[in-house]
């Protein structure tokens, strides 16, 4: 598990947030956020007691807790043992420790994606696959 | 029971403490034949039903594909859709609901499917839609890859999480404890899969047979 720190903005287990969530620097978060989650240029960590109903797009997502909706790690998603996503992964690199559970699709990207729909939609068509990829990223087991 | 009786000795768990016991390490001609199926140029959309693996996505992702993953025996075996008082001889599962909450893609989507060995875990009741469903929702000429217990491997044959290491060689690990439920014989299998329009079966090791289907 990740240290505190104190240069982090820190959303805790208490607080419930609904709407749309965005800023300009790191951000972890320990509560609840129903609604969308942008940090384009910065770092999520949702923590253990993390639940989030939401589209989450940042530079880097680090999962310990729940997320339904669709993520967008612009550099890297990590998904640790404890993590459940139920949702689509588009990053260019991605990490997922033994245990944790995961329902939907991953693309590897070099751009940016565009946005999706949510996986849990009854009967949605998958996205297009992307023409051709050379694709450069990887997962990696840790 | 032979291969499995071996590593793990007849009183022992599968699902004891998973992480210290090693992978077992499979070559698969089955998986081979798949993966020259899905050697395309362009990227395909290959569904996971196994349990999320680090190494399959890496594996799948990293030849072009976009990856699902799903893992529809922890769905099954969750006890959602277990029926409150079930009969004896009656529904034990609302397999409508199962198939209203999983396996929920629009017709024709994925190229190719790897069920693994999940057809002899499933729940009876939920083989046979299932294995409907995943026609519905793979596209005409896509690849199915599935595995099948004999009868020699034994009623208590531990069930495995399928790890891919390159095109001939997964490793197993140690799943979830859950139950063989039956073994298929060949023409079982083969009306299982009446509506796909290929079958091929490669006699694996350890009593397990890989089946190649395409649709």
């Amino acid at each position: 598990m990740e240290q505190y720190r104190a240069d982090v903005a820190h959303i805790g287990k208490s607080v419930i947030i609904k709407g749309e969530l965005s800023g300009s620097e790191d951000l972890y978060l320990d509560g609840e956020v129903e609604g969308n989650i942008d940090l384009v240029s910065h770092s999520l960590v949702i923590g253990p007691n993390g639940r989030v109903r939401a589209n989450v797009k940042a530079k880097d997502v680090l999962i310990h807790g729940k997320v339904d909706g669709n993520v967008v790690g612009l550099e890297k998603v990590e998904l640790k043992k404890s993590a459940v996503l139920n949702g689509d992964i588009f990053t260019q690199r991605i990490v997922i420790e033994d245990g944790a559970f995961f329902k939907g699709s991953i693309d590897i990207r070099k751009t940016e994606p565009k946005p999706a729909q949510a996986h849990g939609a009854p009967a949605a068509p998958a996205s297009p696959v992307a023409p051709s990829l050379p694709l450069g990223g990887a997962a990696e087991k840790k | 029971m032979g291969f499995f009786r071996n590593i793990f000795g007849p009183g022992s768990k599968p699902d004891a403490a998973p992480a210290e016991l090693p992978r077992l390490t499979r070559r698969s001609t089955g998986f081979h034949q798949f993966v020259r199926v899905i050697l395309r140029p362009d990227g395909q959309t290959v569904l996971d039903l196994g349990p999320t693996s680090a190494a399959n996505i890496t594996y799948l992702t990293g030849l072009g594909h976009r990856t699902y993953n799903e893992d529809i025996l922890a769905a099954a075996n969750s006890g959602r859709f277990a029926l409150p008082g079930a009969e004896p001889d009656g529904p034990r599962f609302d397999v409508e609901r199962f198939l209203a909450e999983d396996l929920q893609y629009a017709p024709e989507t994925f190229d190719a499917v790897i069920m693994w060995d999940v057809c002899d875990y499933l729940p009876e009741e939920m083989v046979k839609p299932t294995v409907e469903r995943i026609y519905r929702i793979a596209k005409p000429e896509a690849a199915l890859l599935a595995f099948f217990h004999s009868r020699e491997a034994g009623a208590d044959a531990p069930h495995y999480r399928y790890h891919i290491k390159d095109e001939n060689t997964l490793e197993l690990q140690t799943g979830a404890p859950f139950p063989l439920q039956r073994t298929f014989q060949n023409r079982h299998i083969e009306k299982l899969f009446q509506n796909f329009t290929a079958i091929k079966f490669f006699l694996g090791k350890e009593n397990i047979s890989e089946v190649l289907l395409v649709r």
